[in-house]
């Protein structure tokens, strides 16, 4: 028996060849189809924005305070004011969540109660970021007694943001060969050391994705805010973390939805800002993911 | 000279996968002593005992001594870290680190707490001689690790034990991922290494045990079967499955 006929043997079901060429080609055909349908609106999207954005873009724009009620002038105190929460927010949620990476990778044994760690993680991505919001006002606002503030904002945003950070450290943690570690142990170094100077920084790029992902989603949040942080104008810049503050989210609700007769451009052009600000954060998370896959040395 | 002394030796994985039952044996300094035997045997698990590497596996009994210099390393107060660099390790699979040939070495180094460039050049260079590998890297040292060849790697493997000067090297299975020449450089690395240090060693093949052993034990089923001094045992075994083993009538 050749070789050949062993292969048709097992192909006959699905017909001769040119059937079979035919078929592979409308299935790359339907593939391809249901990616451009998603990449499309977003496509779409961003240049819609970008046409009636543009204009409004200008130096002042970016640099000045909004007057007139918020009908001209520019966005200043809202991108101040969201750099401020999204730093305010990476304060508090990159420490807390990578430590809690490394303790569920490193050192967490599967039992019960991490098991309950993870499910409340899980959940904790699942719930909305209006009842974060809620929360945030409850807890930091009124109990703690941080009013509305950068503070309670902050602190608002972190939980939020935890989740998302603590699995895709946990993730990029777990990925690091383990026998990376079984030898760095042997060689002398504690388990501790082995994290720091060996999974650690071969995990840096997979968390810092993940910072930032999670950074990101904090920036463009309105809800969670919206109780705890932001104002709807102030005439000078927050200085400090109990103030409260504009932020560009917040800003664009209250621009589209609550002041009669606001120009279009302006709400456009803040549009164009957030998305950028958001964009601009995922290109870097890119870049730190490529760059890391070409000098991965495993 | 006794160099470990296994005593009473009991190991159970809370999965039941290998075991060690009742192992009593001992290794003498300056030689080579070959543990081996079908795999599952506990030949590895032996070696994890002796650098404690265990420790991070999930033992259910361990019971027993094992005596490196009259000390008892089972002691749970025994300072383990000070143990591993005692007892080097080579794995199966040549892991070298994400790093650069240089800093694999001197990672462990610094860690003990030497930071002194010109003693890490030279712990380097008397290292990589001792592993046959010197001629070789000499001029990259600071290229990745990665880099090189699956032989050469191993053999940065065994330098990275060797750079800690250890009295013992644990070497389980060190040849198995490598071709015939690289094996031939590992071996006669070990022929020499052998004068300096106490050598485990875990072989690939009955041949390698053969070729190699000063000492050699079997292994079956967790249980010690048969020592000898490794050119009888493999000439004239005593026992009759040492015999089937090494004739490779084993079923």
């Amino acid at each position: 028996m050749n070789i050949t006929g062993g292969l048709n043997k097992l192909n006959r079901p699905t017909g001769s060849s040119s059937v079979r060429l035919q078929k592979q080609k409308m299935g790359y055909g339907l593939i391809i189809s249901i990616a451009a349908i998603t990449v499309i609106p977003i496509c779409i999207m961003v240049l819609y924005i970008l046409i009636k954005g543009l204009p409004a873009i200008s130096w002042s724009f970016l640099t000045t305070f909004p007057y007139d009620g918020v009908k001209q002038g520019g966005i200043l105190p809202a991108i101040y004011g969201t750099l401020l929460l999204t730093i305010g927010t990476a304060v508090f949620s990159v420490p807390l969540g990578i430590g809690a990476a490394i303790y569920l990778s490193e050192y967490a044994a599967d039992n019960r109660w991490t098991r309950i760690i993870r499910i409340a993680i899980i959940n904790l991505a699942g719930i909305p970021s209006v009842v974060y919001g809620l929360f945030g006002l409850g807890m930091f606002v009124i109990f703690l007694k941080f009013g509305t503030s950068i503070l309670a904002g902050s602190l608002t945003l972190s939980i939020m943001t935890l989740p998302v950070i603590i699995s895709t450290a946990e993730e990029a943690l777990r990925a690091v060969p383990q026998s990376f570690r079984v030898v760095s142990v042997s060689v002398g170094a504690t388990r501790w050391q082995t994290i720091r100077r060996i999974v650690v920084p071969q995990a840096l790029p997979g968390i810092m994705t993940g910072v930032i992902l999670g950074l990101e989603r904090a920036a463009g949040e309105t809800a969670p805010i919206l109780f705890t942080a932001a104002s709807f104008f102030l005439p000078r810049l927050p200085n400090s973390p109990l103030d409260p503050t504009m932020a560009l989210p917040y800003h664009l609700f209250v621009i589209s939805t609550q002041v009669p007769g606001m120009p279009v451009q302006i709400q456009y052009g803040t549009a164009l800002v957030l998305i950028g600000f958001v964009l601009g954060m995922n290109l870097v998370a890119s870049i730190i993911r490529s760059k890391a896959r070409a000098h991965r040395q495993w | 000279m006794i160099k470990i002394r296994i005593e009473h030796l009991n190991l159970k994985y809370s999965d039941d996968k290998e075991s060690l039952i009742d192992i009593n044996l001992n290794i003498d300094a300056n030689s080579i002593t070959v543990l081996f035997g079908p795999a599952g045997g506990g030949k590895s698990s032996l070696l994890r005992v002796v650098n404690r590497l265990n420790d991070l596996a999930d033992v259910k009994l361990l019971s027993g001594k094992v005596l490196i210099d009259d000390v008892d390393i089972l002691d749970p107060k025994l300072d383990v870290i000070g143990l591993r660099r005692r007892v080097g390790m080579v794995f199966a699979r040549p892991v070298v680190l994400p790093m650069s040939i240089r800093a694999n070495l001197t990672y462990g180094l610094e860690l003990a707490g030497e930071h002194h460039k010109d003693k890490l050049d030279e712990a380097v260079e008397m290292c990589l001689i001792q592993a046959a590998l010197w001629d070789e890297v000499k001029d990259r040292l600071d290229d990745p690790a990665v880099a090189l060849s699956g032989g050469q790697q191993q053999r940065l493997c065994l330098a990275r034990s060797l750079v800690l000067k250890p009295d013992i090297i644990l070497l389980d299975e060190p040849t198995s991922g490598l071709d015939p020449i690289s094996t031939g450089k590992v071996e006669a690395s070990l022929q020499e290494l052998k004068q300096t240090y106490t050598i485990v060693l875990v072989p690939h093949s009955v041949q390698q045990a053969a070729r190699t052993a000063d000492f050699a034990a079997f292994f079956l089923q967790g249980k010690l079967i048969e020592v000898g001094i490794g050119k009888e045992l493999f000439v004239n075994p005593k026992d009759k499955r040492t015999e089937d083993y090494i004739m490779g009538r084993f079923g």
